[in-house]
């Protein structure tokens, strides 16, 4: 039984088909890879899966409930929580309160505790400071707790929006090229936490990648998006050595 | 240990309003205070609360709010509806003051969330332009309103008072364009120093608590936030109209101190709107305490520079003008963090652990 059920999705913007028919079943726990040429959807799909688009035909099922067409704030309430490309992190915040942002959800207290620091206030914001340097630790992020978000290096950055999406206790993390504009060893050492992550939070993770060497070194099964529609599908040396796939990446 | 830091931070800001109160209170007990300077106090309480309330909005929002005078109004003149109303049955004027404040509070976030439930959901500066138009038509509006109160009830009226057609023991309350007269004067500056710590209270603990972070998180990114599953709607309405209430609160606190109170361009106008705005900008946007510090300067100021008569608002000017380069300039930023008040606590107490 697949965890997430897309099938039969597209979006048009007018008169352009941006994706058409695409189709993706994820098992729990699997690590997927989507990649494609520039342009061909794959961010589009993202922003269907998180409801920042709303689809214009075909169905998503996340743990067989449809969730098509819900709005971003529910579909992460239902499990999907996902990064940016462009990375968007809280700048003026801290590194901990942005994680603490993300624990929005799992920690609550009313707005009137809140301001009158009741004993819940207490009790909930130190559960929350250990959760969130628990999860900082994970990501070695721990010592820059106390840093605004816009000081971090721009690896660690990414670090923190994928801290942050894990801090909503998702099913399934989306990450949007977390290698973009990382040099080798930053992307050995990325390579190294989305393992991590996947065997320490028994995450199903599907992420958007241009990295080859990071696509094939971690990524089960791969699908191939091409001028939005699927061009192959299925285990990752399969798909990399079709004959299809080297034509849409390199040409005749 | 960064809670440390920020619970310190507001110590010093809490600190410094009781310090300037108390100072003030000696300086009126020596009697080495003008009664120009004992008139401005309240005002001064009044102009606080204000762009602390308009840097919730501003600051911590992040949105631009050009009609905060128009809460103001609204809780100004509930308020005093309400004290006028009552004058005769509630004798304790502390009692009757308290109510008329938690009154304006009410009315003025009652407001604040009917203009905020259609206009926040939209993205972009559109709250700046419907609140610039609600600060003028409230303003207008209770400029044609006349109620009346007698042994049947209330009267209300947009006409004149004589069509209200009030019994012989009726009483008009508003009073059309000359607005509300004989407001009881219950506004001590004892109160109004009260009222900004209870302000400075709600504004800094809800900063930093769940809620407040949530809507630092939306100012900082909307989408990003939205994707942790934070309700965008709920919490932007919910920081405005706790910024709406607190103006009311100090509307109320404006309307106690004047045995006068009417709606003209001059105390609930624009111009009022844009020169809180204007502590806010100066105090540093998101600056909380910056805000006190720019409001009093700014109250203060112009009667400081009275003797300079025909030049004062020259003076002023150049004033605001120093203070801009102060806040901003890169040298000066620097300048700042080196005297900082929080550095010197830091330092000496960093003295302390080596000796």
């Amino acid at each position: 039984m697949a965890m997430l059920d897309v099938t039969n999705l597209g979006i048009s913007f007018g008169g352009l088909r941006a994706v058409d028919s695409f189709e993706l079943h994820i098992k729990k726990g699997e690590l997927y890879g989507l990649i494609g040429p520039n342009g061909a959807g794959k961010t589009t799909v993202f922003n269907m899966l998180t409801g920042v688009y709303k689809p214009t035909d075909g169905t998503i099922k996340l743990d067989d409930k449809n969730i098509t067409g819900m709005k971003t704030t529910q579909i992460n309430q239902e499990g999907i929580a996902r990064t940016f490309q462009n990375i968007r992190l809280f700048k003026e915040l801290s590194v901990l309160d942005n994680v603490k942002v993300g624990l929005h959800n799992g920690y609550q207290y009313s707005t009137i505790t809140g301001i009158f620091r009741l004993p819940k206030y207490r009790k909930t914001e130190k559960l929350m400071n250990e959760k969130a340097m628990e999860l900082l630790a994970v990501f070695d992020l721990d010592k820059e707790a106390n840093l605004l978000a816009s000081n971090l290096p721009y690896g660690k950055q990414r670090k923190l929006e994928i801290a942050r999406a894990l801090a909503t206790n998702p099913k399934l993390l989306l990450l949007d090229e977390p290698a973009a504009g990382m040099n080798p060893n930053e992307t050995k050492e990325l390579m190294d936490t989305i393992q991590l992550i996947r065997d320490k939070f028994d995450m199903t993770i599907l992420l958007i990648e241009h990295d080859m060497k990071l696509v094939s070194g971690i990524c089960e099964k791969l699908t191939v998006l091409n001028f939005g529609q699927v061009l192959a599908q299925g285990e990752t040396s399969e798909v990399l050595n079709n004959p299809e796939v080297i034509k849409a990446y390199l040409g005749e | 240990m960064k809670k440390l830091n920020i619970n310190k931070d507001y110590l010093i800001t809490y600190g410094m309003v009781v310090a300037f109160y108390i100072i003030m209170q000696i300086l009126q007990g020596t009697g080495n205070l003008s009664s120009l300077f004992k008139g401005l106090l309240v005002p001064l309480c009044v102009y606080t609360i204000m762009a602390v309330s308009l840097n919730l909005t501003v600051g911590i929002l992040g949105e631009l709010s050009l009609g905060h005078a128009g809460f103001m109004c609204v809780g100004a003149f509930s308020s005093a509806f309400f004290s006028m109303c009552m004058k005769d049955v509630i004798s304790s004027s502390l009692l009757r003051f308290v109510i008329a404040i938690i009154i304006s509070a009410i009315v003025a976030a009652f407001f604040g969330i009917i203009i905020g439930i259609p206009v926040l959901r939209l993205k972009g500066d559109y709250l700046a332009i419907v609140t610039l138009a609600f600060g003028e038509i409230i303003k207008n509006v209770i400029n044609i309103l006349y109620v009346g109160k007698d042994g049947n009830g209330l009267h209300i009226s947009t006409k004149d008072s004589i069509s209200l057609g009030l019994a012989e023991d009726g009483k008009v309350i508003i009073n059309g364009a000359q607005g509300i007269t004989g407001t009881p004067n219950d506004s001590t500056f004892t109160i109004g120093i009260i009222l900004l710590l209870v302000t400075l209270f709600i504004v800094l603990n809800f900063m930093n608590s769940r809620s407040g972070r949530a809507v630092m998180a939306i100012r900082d990114n909307r989408i990003a936030a939205e994707s942790v599953g934070i309700n965008i709607s709920k919490y932007k309405l919910m920081a405005f109209a706790i910024s709406a209430s607190l103006a009311g609160v100090a509307g109320a606190l404006y309307a106690h101190n004047l045995s006068t109170l009417n709606a003209m361009p001059k105390n609930f106008g624009y111009n009022m709107s844009i020169m809180i705005l204007v502590y806010v900008v100066l105090g540093g946007i998101g600056n909380i305490r910056g805000s006190i510090i720019a409001a009093t300067v700014l109250t203060v100021l112009p009667e400081l520079l009275r003797g300079f008569s025909d030049y004062r608002m020259l003076i002023y000017a150049i004033v605001l003008i120093a203070m801009m380069l102060f806040n901003a300039s890169p040298k000066a930023v620097e300048w700042k963090e080196k005297h900082s008040i929080k550095r010197m606590i830091a330092s000496k107490k960093q003295a302390k652990e080596v000796e």
